[in-house]
């Protein structure tokens, strides 16, 4: 876990040295760097395949976990999925109650006035982006040391690109995120429950409901374009020269 | 001015890097196909060989391949090749470098490979779970639905909640056998015991795998089964306390507890005697529009498919096991009648059976004991 958390951050660390540092664009350099990363995983990989990794334990609160229907739905799972919320809340605490919050979106919604007012936008965006990392790389990470305890070259499978639309679906707000989060991560299983269910909808239709949701989600936001647009970062992708 | 100029040179020395890559590999292959007499061998493989479960089947088989056969012949392969046209480009390659026989080993392969194997007519091909062939394109199968009767009579005796949760991959031939068998053996068993499937739509997606196990633990099915690659849904029926049987290989590592048997494909036999009878001259597809005779499809009887040892099971269970296995051994045809579809209709009556090509052709519906409809 740490080993994931702490490459992530050296990912994140050379996308800002190339995105911030040397002001190429970003999204071309974030794609080159997904590709980069999905085959030098494989690389430091290889030796990982086929062997059975050690689960973090699942937390059984000895009353809670026990309560009929509440019980299972919100005490049985793995410390991850709490330490995620807890996430979330402390996102949502730094960026709207702190001062350094202030300072991050001042730095996202006009970098040269922050500028004149002698932060370092180049700094803060630094950090940012390697925490952003470190968040990835925790996401990722759950999938081969709690989800299914092995490892596999691509078993991420493409699943961290609905970031990106939950961001987006989120309107750059942290609480929303979770929920965001939610309704998409229920989506997915929805459409395995429906089968097993033997609901009559085709297993392929019920497989592009998040996307089919993201895009619904995205029309119906972008209809009014400023209060699509009201939360997000007004400097959003752009390169700050000194 | 000054960046036209850069960018002219750029260009250059791409155009320079790009005729390199063609006229090197040219010019190796002709040294070796002079200096060689080996025979080569390519495989293509799907996944990773790590996937432990259907590549690394065939990967312990090449292996197999080298041993046997030592200096005689030289074996390659070129993994994670996705399914579809883009396969014929690998496929093509592999006859370019002088392989003599290639092994296509995943059902999507079909198409390139018949289209690769007439612009090679010197090249022999071999593909693994198709039903495609022309005069130097052979097919080579397992009765993996073998293995799936033993599965259905240990998960027929051994469920509790009468529900099993079954993951499929696509809805082909070999998949819709395997569910039927596996139904068939399940209520010689237990009448009461009822199938259900979650399509994964994919051969090899760890994370959905689990997530389809965790949900079919949730509808309440005790015995979990799959016709998909990843040691993922035994892992999860681990962690459940529920069991499960392995795929393609012996999965025990991953599932101590959960693990009932694994149906371990064992290709080495069928390669080795296919290379064995290229080197003789020997090779050929058979007669007729099937052309059944010259193709392989052999299973338990003649150690193609393997079961590992039955465990996590009452003693009773395991005799059951292991008497339907022999029975099967024996000739025993599974696909025998009496048995209805799962809508009611008469599909077999008492003494009639299935051939081979009825279950390529005819197999469009789920045996009684399976819920749901086959999508598509």
């Amino acid at each position: 876990m740490a080993i994931a958390f702490f490459w992530n951050k050296t990912d994140a660390g050379i996308f800002a040295f190339f995105a911030l540092g040397l002001a190429t664009n970003q999204v071309a350099t974030g794609l080159a760097l997904t590709i980069f990363g999905t085959g030098l995983s494989g690389l430091i990989g290889a030796p990982l395949v086929g062997q059975a990794i050690d689960g973090l334990p699942r937390i059984h609160l000895p009353i809670l976990a026990d309560l009929p229907y509440v019980g299972t739905l919100l005490f049985q799972h793995d410390i991850m999925v709490y330490l995620a919320v807890f996430i979330v809340a402390m996102c949502a605490w730094v960026l709207n109650v702190t001062r350094i919050g202030l300072i991050i979106r001042a730095v996202g919604d006009n970098h040269d006035s922050a500028h004149a007012l002698g932060y370092s936008v180049l700094g803060v965006r630094l950090l940012a982006v390697t925490f952003g990392g470190m968040m990835a790389g925790l996401g990722g990470a759950y999938l081969p040391l709690v989800l299914t305890p092995h490892w596999a070259e691509g078993m991420t499978a493409g699943r961290g690109w609905i970031a990106l639309a939950l961001v987006v679906f989120a309107s750059w707000r942290p609480w929303r995120v979770l929920g965001g989060a939610l309704v998409f991560g229920g989506i997915t299983i929805m459409q395995l429950a429906g089968q097993a269910r033997g609901w009559t909808i085709p297993s392929q239709f019920l497989s592009m409901l998040p996307y089919l949701a993201t895009i619904i989600v995205l029309v119906l936001i972008s209809r009014n374009r400023e209060f699509a647009l009201a939360n997000s970062p007004a400097c959003l992708g752009k390169i700050f020269h000194r | 001015m000054q960046s036209n100029r850069l960018i002219l040179i750029l260009l250059g020395l791409v155009l320079l890097a790009g005729l390199a890559l063609f006229l090197v590999p040219k010019e190796v292959t002709e040294k070796v196909a002079l200096r060689d007499s080996k025979v080569k061998v390519g495989f293509v493989y799907l996944t990773n060989p790590g996937d432990h479960g259907w590549t690394y089947a065939h990967e312990v088989a090449r292996l197999e391949v080298n041993e046997h056969f030592g200096d005689k012949v030289e074996t390659s392969y070129v993994e994670n090749v996705p399914e579809g046209p883009d396969a014929a480009r690998v496929i093509r390659e592999l006859a370019k470098q002088g392989n003599k026989i290639i092994f296509t080993t995943s059902f999507g392969y079909m198409d390139p490979t018949l289209k690769v194997s007439k612009e090679f007519p010197d090249v022999k091909f071999e593909h693994i779970t198709g039903y495609k062939r022309s005069g130097n394109m052979a097919t080579g199968n397992i009765r993996f639905y073998e293995g799936r009767y033993v599965q259905g009579v240990v998960a027929g005796m051994m469920t509790k909640s009468n529900k099993i949760g079954y993951l499929a991959s696509f809805p082909i031939p070999e998949v819709i056998q395997g569910i039927n068998a596996f139904a068939l053996g399940m209520r010689s068993v237990n009448p009461n015991a009822e199938m259900s499937i979650i399509w994964v739509n994919s051969w090899y997606d760890p994370v959905k795998e689990a997530d389809a196990a965790k949900v079919h633990i949730a509808e309440g099915a005790d015995i979990l089964a799959q016709h998909t690659d990843s040691p993922a849904m035994l892992q999860t029926a681990e962690k459940a306390g529920v069991h499960g049987f392995g795929q393609s290989s012996d999965m025990k590592e991953f599932a101590p507890k959960a693990q009932l048997f694994s149906s371990v494909n064992n290709w080495g036999p069928y390669y080795i005697s296919k290379i064995e009878q290229l080197m003789d001259g020997s090779w050929s597809t058979g007669e007729g529009p099937d052309h059944w005779a010259g193709n392989t499809w052999l299973g338990m009887a003649d150690d193609y498919l393997v079961l590992t040892d039955f465990e996590n099971m009452p003693a009773d269970v395991k005799m059951a096991a292991e008497a339907a296995e022999a029975k099967i051994k024996g000739g025993y045809n599974i696909f025998t009648g009496p048995y209805n579809d799962n809508e009611g209709n008469v599909i077999l009556r008492a003494g009639e059976a299935y051939n081979d090509g009825n279950l390529w052709n005819d197999m469009n519906y789920y045996v009684e004991g399976v819920n749901g409809k086959i999508p598509g």
